[in-house]
């Protein structure tokens, strides 16, 4: 049980800058999710906090102790691999007891702990089991068994789920977030996966190009992306992104007046998310290019001033390719960005 | 003929079954001559070493042994073989201590550390192969000699060690290639300093493989005659004792020497082939 406090801590590899000068707070028993794309920095950052790989600068404090000059094993952290990284020579029990062998810990209370927590990730019957003879899904299990036995002060997870097939992830998603609710550990989740972030997270912290964006609750996330960047890789369909001119105080995109966010940025671009867009007499023209039905909706792209736009309208409603239509985006959800840096303005 | 061909089968299938019929044919002549090559010399010289001494050099010459073991125990009991014997096995022994107590740092530092020249290093491992022998004997006999090392089991097995770093060094950066990094880090945030990461994770797992380096060091050394003919006159090995003896002895005596030379080697490769295929990319399943 601590918080963690990462204080303007930059990695450089070589000349490559993998992170920026971030600052990042995460409370006490909060599970925050690192998402970004390949290559954002969000692992660098991780194995960071982990003692795994050393700040080029910058502090990291772990409860009230500055944990950065120590090795992982001072640190009070448990971590899970993306491969599991299940001990190959050793039964799953030892697999779980490994870290509370090494704490010294006496032989009946090792044999309550890997009991309880074999128990909470329901591989109870696999305890004699090597890891050769686990599958991909038990292995994971084990993995998570392993680090939530030492009773860690944070758990940090490097996109544990990624190497499981869709339904399983699925299946292990919802049964992470009943134990790790359950263990009140703070926790620090790795992903890409924009869906397993969303239904994990108490907050995201979205990363670009090495560094943290956005660190906000999902629904903020996913509704005030603080870039573009956010608006476009959270989400699918994402946001729908147009070029916006200024006449006499108001924004002008596609010819539909709207009243000018409060900004002096040279250039704006108006983004709206699909679903937030509704049939009406005033509002963005376009010509309907394909309909895809999709059961409870129906997701359509038209074409907005040589832009390619999307609207997740209403099943009911009767569209046809080839159409000329006007969507009204609901005002509040309008977001306005500034075009040469990406950042919101609104 | 032509009507049982024509009620053939396998004449009437597509030419594609006949092109494998006949790359099979190929694969297993091979596959038998190499086999020939590689056990019929080992075969007869098994035979000519269980035989008497006097159906050696008689005629016709016998295929099948008589198990008769006067020439294996006249050579046993031969002035000086005892004492090579040991030699060698001292030799071999401290050649294979040696190439893994360096050989496998190397080989972990290479797996797991970048660091500056890396890729010069490997080159420069395989290099040291590049110079051969003969040429280095002479000058390594003179500094032998200054610096008392000539004639002396350590000074041997020095020379053994070179030759069998190498591969030690290779063979173990393959097998630590071999094993995730993330159980070393997984058992760092456990609890574990890099040490006891090494000794409870990495070890366990590669100790058959450290075990099969050691026995190729020590074999290379078992097998090496150059070097121990020029370095040894005293405290001669194996090799170098039936190199110089068994010339001027009679055939029965030769026949036993070699196969005591040969049996160890085989026995050794046998045992550790599975890691040198590995090392050579050759999957064995």
């Amino acid at each position: 049980m601590a918080d963690i406090d990462i204080t303007r801590v930059a990695k450089r590899f070589g000349s490559y800058q993998a992170l920026h000068t971030l600052d990042l707070h995460v409370e006490d028993q909060e599970f925050l999710v690192l998402l970004g794309a390949s290559g954002c920095g969000k692992t660098t950052l991780l194995r960071i906090i982990a003692g795994l790989e050393t700040a080029t600068s910058g502090e990291v404090h772990i409860g009230a102790r500055r944990v950065d000059p120590l090795p992982p094993r001072e640190r009070g952290i448990a971590m899970v691999f993306q491969n599991y990284a299940v001990f190959p020579h050793m039964t799953v029990f030892e697999n779980i007891a490994f870290g509370l062998r090494m704490q010294k810990i006496g032989q009946s209370e090792v044999e309550r702990r890997v009991k309880r927590t074999a128990g909470l990730m329901h591989i109870e019957q696999l305890l004699a089991r090597y890891s050769g003879q686990l599958s991909g899904g038990q292995r994971q299990r084990v993995a998570v068994a392993r680090a939530l036995a030492v009773e860690p002060s944070v758990l940090l997870m490097d996109e544990p789920l990624s190497n499981l097939d869709a339904l399983l992830r699925l299946e292990m998603r919802a049964e992470l977030k009943g134990v790790l609710q359950e263990s009140k550990t703070t926790t620090i989740y790795v992903t890409h996966d924009q869906v397993e972030a969303m239904s994990l997270a108490d907050r995201i912290a979205v990363m670009h190009e090495g560094r943290i964006v956005q660190a906000a609750p999902a629904t903020e996330v996913y509704g005030r992306p603080a870039t573009r960047f956010g608006g476009s890789f959270i989400g699918t369909p994402p946001m729908n992104f147009l070029p916006a001119g200024r006449e006499k105080g108001s924004a002008v995109v596609a010819g539909l007046r709207m009243p000018a966010p409060a900004s002096n940025a040279e250039g704006l671009q108006f983004g709206i998310r699909p679903e937030d867009l509704q049939p009406g007499a005033e509002g963005l023209n376009g010509s309907v290019r394909v309909v895809e039905p999709l059961g409870p909706h129906q997701l359509v792209t038209l074409d907005v001033g040589g832009h390619l736009f999307r609207a997740v309208l209403d099943n009911e409603l009767s569209v046809s390719p080839g159409q000329n239509m006007t969507l009204a985006p609901r005002p509040d959800r309008v977001r306005w960005f500034d075009s040469s840096s990406g950042m919101a303005v609104n | 003929m032509t009507a049982a061909g024509a009620a053939d089968p396998v004449v009437a299938a597509p030419a594609g079954t006949d092109a494998r019929r006949a790359g099979k044919t190929l694969l297993w002549t091979c596959v038998v001559v190499l086999c020939l090559w590689v056990l019929g010399p080992i075969y007869l010289l098994l035979v000519n070493a269980l035989t008497s001494p006097e159906a050696v050099t008689g005629w016709p010459k016998r295929f099948v042994p008589s198990f008769d073991l006067s020439s294996l125990s006249f050579f046993w009991n031969y002035q000086g073989v005892a004492r090579a014997l040991v030699n060698s096995i001292l030799v071999a022994a401290l050649t294979m201590i040696l190439s893994l107590g360096i050989g496998a740092p190397a080989g972990y530092a290479l797996a797991r550390f970048r660091f500056r020249g890396k890729n010069v290093f490997r080159l420069l491992v395989l290099m040291t192969r590049a110079f051969p022998l003969p040429l280095l004997a002479l000058p390594l006999a003179v500094f032998y000699i200054r610096v008392g090392l000539d004639d002396s089991v350590l000074g041997l097995a020095l020379v053994h060690t070179t030759l069998a770093l190498p591969f030690a060094i290779l063979i173990t950066f393959s097998l630590f290639m071999g094993i995730p990094v993330e159980l070393e880090e997984a058992a760092w945030t456990l609890g574990c300093t890099r040490l006891q990461a090494f000794r409870k994770i990495v070890l366990p797992l590669a100790i058959p493989g450290i075990a099969a380096s050691g026995v190729f060091a020590f074999v290379t050394s078992w097998n090496e005659v150059f070097a121990a003919s020029v370095l040894t006159i005293q405290n001669q090995t194996l090799t170098a004792f039936l190199l110089t003896s068994l010339d001027v002895s009679p055939l029965p005596l030769k026949f036993a020497g070699a196969l005591v030379l040969v049996v160890p080697a085989l026995i050794f490769l046998f045992v550790v082939r599975k890691y040198l295929f590995s090392l050579w990319g050759i999957a064995n399943r």
